[in-house]
């Protein structure tokens, strides 16, 4: 884990030579993009959490960072994603710091220093999904209850937005209200970072 | 890198709301050609449309395959179990559907005397015109003679659900082998297997008699919570918190629920619905797993074994083995 940082935070900063060039077909951005950028979301956000003050944008730097690499994607498929993802959103801080002229020694500082520990972990496939089963098993639980109906009736019983309704006793307005709300939840509770509360 | 753009920073969360509503609207239920033509257009527009979509959607799609793992919401389960009324009347109209269809197999019984049978993975209702009503579970057969003097149900193998209009001048009585289950005002489930005879109360009370070692029969009563196991000259009354009866009847919606039970009891249930088998290895039969799924889904409940436990699971012919 404490082993050579230098070497590591050469790594973030160019693409890796000799990186491995894919075909530019939008099926495999967008294969790649879920495969392996996705999963880095509790961590880049992490990462842009402790290097940018406004703790508002966090999640709309975070957006921004995937717009960038998808788009970066299309044209060539970067391998390894990890580094690359990490590279951007550095970029997209320097851009943003320039552009707010707001130029704060701390945040330069830090951007300069900054490190991520590139290793893959690696871990078994099967911790991957137990850790996975317990977040959404929080994500549900958190879901308020009509809402975590709704969902638990789409995904588990595969009913259309109007069973639903009928079963809920409730508009499709209100089905539709509680689906898009759970999705949203869920996909940040997926791939989100750990909170303490709901937000 | 040459991907840094002039955007000014969007709204995270308006993107986010956009993709989520997008994907609502994809999986509501009618989808048409044009409302994808509008759906890629839209993730045309931007990158930031297009990886907000992705990000929803993937996590829709992985979450789907944990969310039979969620241990469902006990209000779930009781609006979508016995209790609840809306379901009374999906049954009934079952019900209508399945007498028509229901040729009864054996005219040449004694007259009022009826054969009922379900295959393995079928499900059947039948509503008789006193307002009982006898759901049969997958691989089931049962007997039934229903006069003006008397209701009897003989119950050769398998699993039903019965809600009975009580009539104490008639009383309902369900027979297995030597068994008997006499209705008080009720709804309950009995379960005969190879060896075993499973009855449960949800609602009202029933008498459960069985022989006993000695010669006196073995006279219990049951009321709702109550489950009594019975084998060869053992009789075992147990209570269930009404969640847990409300699992055991997760198959009147084509559900099997299992709360925490070994791979070896959850591959049992599975094989009473399914020709393909499903079998596990003796060193990790012990391993305990919990989650709702369809009762035909066995290609599922083996993706999430994999998954989820980390084992091993291949094709030996029409079965599935899992194993480390």
């Amino acid at each position: 884990m404490a082993d050579k940082p230098e070497t590591r935070s050469e790594g973030i900063n160019l693409r890796p030579l000799g990186a491995v060039v894919s075909a530019p077909d939008l099926t495999d951005a967008k294969a790649w993009f879920v495969r392996e950028v996705l999963p880095l979301e509790a961590m880049l956000t992490q990462y842009l959490r402790r290097h940018w003050r406004n703790k508002h944008e966090i999640d709309d730097l975070c957006q921004e960072v995937y717009a960038r690499v998808y788009e970066a994607a299309c044209k060539q498929i970067p391998h390894p994603a990890k580094p690359f993802v990490f590279t951007a959103a550095r970029n997209l801080l320097i851009d943003h710091v320039r552009r707010e002229h707001v130029i704060s020694i701390e945040a330069v500082a830090d951007l300069d220093t900054l490190n991520v520990a590139l290793e893959e972990p690696g871990p078994e496939r099967s911790a991957i999904a137990r850790d996975e089963l317990r977040r959404l098993q929080g994500a549900l639980d958190r879901l308020p209850r009509r809402c975590r109906e709704a969902v638990v009736m789409k995904q588990v019983d595969g009913l259309s937005r109007r069973e639903i309704a009928s079963r809920m006793g409730v508009g499709e307005e209100t089905v539709k209200r509680h689906l898009t709300n759970g999705m949203y939840a869920l996909a940040d509770f997926l791939y989100g970072e750990r909170k303490d509360s709901g937000s | 890198m040459s991907i840094a753009s002039e955007r000014p920073l969007m709204s995270a969360k308006n993107v986010r709301t956009s993709a989520a509503a997008w994907l609502e609207r994809r999986v509501a239920g009618d989808w048409s050609e044009h409302d994808q033509a509008e759906l890629d257009a839209w993730l045309a527009q931007s990158p930031l449309h297009m990886t907000a979509y992705l990000r929803v959607d993937a996590a829709w799609n992985r979450t789907q395959r944990l969310a039979v793992l969620h241990r469902p919401a006990s209000d779930v389960a009781a609006r979508n179990g016995w209790m609840f009324p809306l379901m009374l009347k999906v049954a009934a109209g079952f019900a209508a559907l399945a007498v028509l269809g229901f040729v009864a197999t054996n005219y040449l019984q004694r007259p009022q005397e009826r054969t009922y049978s379900t295959p393995l993975g079928g499900r059947e209702t039948v509503a008789f015109s006193d307002g009982t009503r006898i759901e049969l579970n997958t691989n089931t057969v049962l007997r039934t003679r229903m006069t003006a003097a008397e209701r009897t149900v003989w119950i050769e193998r398998g699993e039903a659900f019965f809600r009975v209009k009580h009539d104490a001048a008639h009383p309902f009585i369900v027979i297995a082998g030597n068994r008997r289950v006499t209705d008080l005002g009720t709804a309950f489930l009995v379960r005969r297997d190879t060896g075993r005879l499973e009855v449960a109360v949800m609602q009202g009370r029933v008498r459960f008699e069985a022989p006993s070692a000695q010669s006196a029969s073995v006279t219990a009563l049951l009321t709702p919570g109550d489950v009594a196991t019975a084998t060869a000259g053992t009789m075992l009354v147990t209570r269930r918190a009404d969640t847990a009866l409300a699992h055991e009847l997760g198959w009147r919606r084509g559900m099997l629920i299992l709360d925490d039970v070994s791979l070896a009891d959850a591959v049992q249930e599975f094989n009473r619905y399914n020709r393909e088998k499903l079998a596990v290895a003796d060193a990790v039969s012990d391993m305990r797993i919990g989650g709702t799924f369809r009762t035909s889904d066995v290609q599922l409940f083996a993706r999430v074994v994999q998954d989820v436990l980390g084992l091993h699971v291949r094709n030996r012919g029409t079965d599935t083995v899992i194993s480390r």
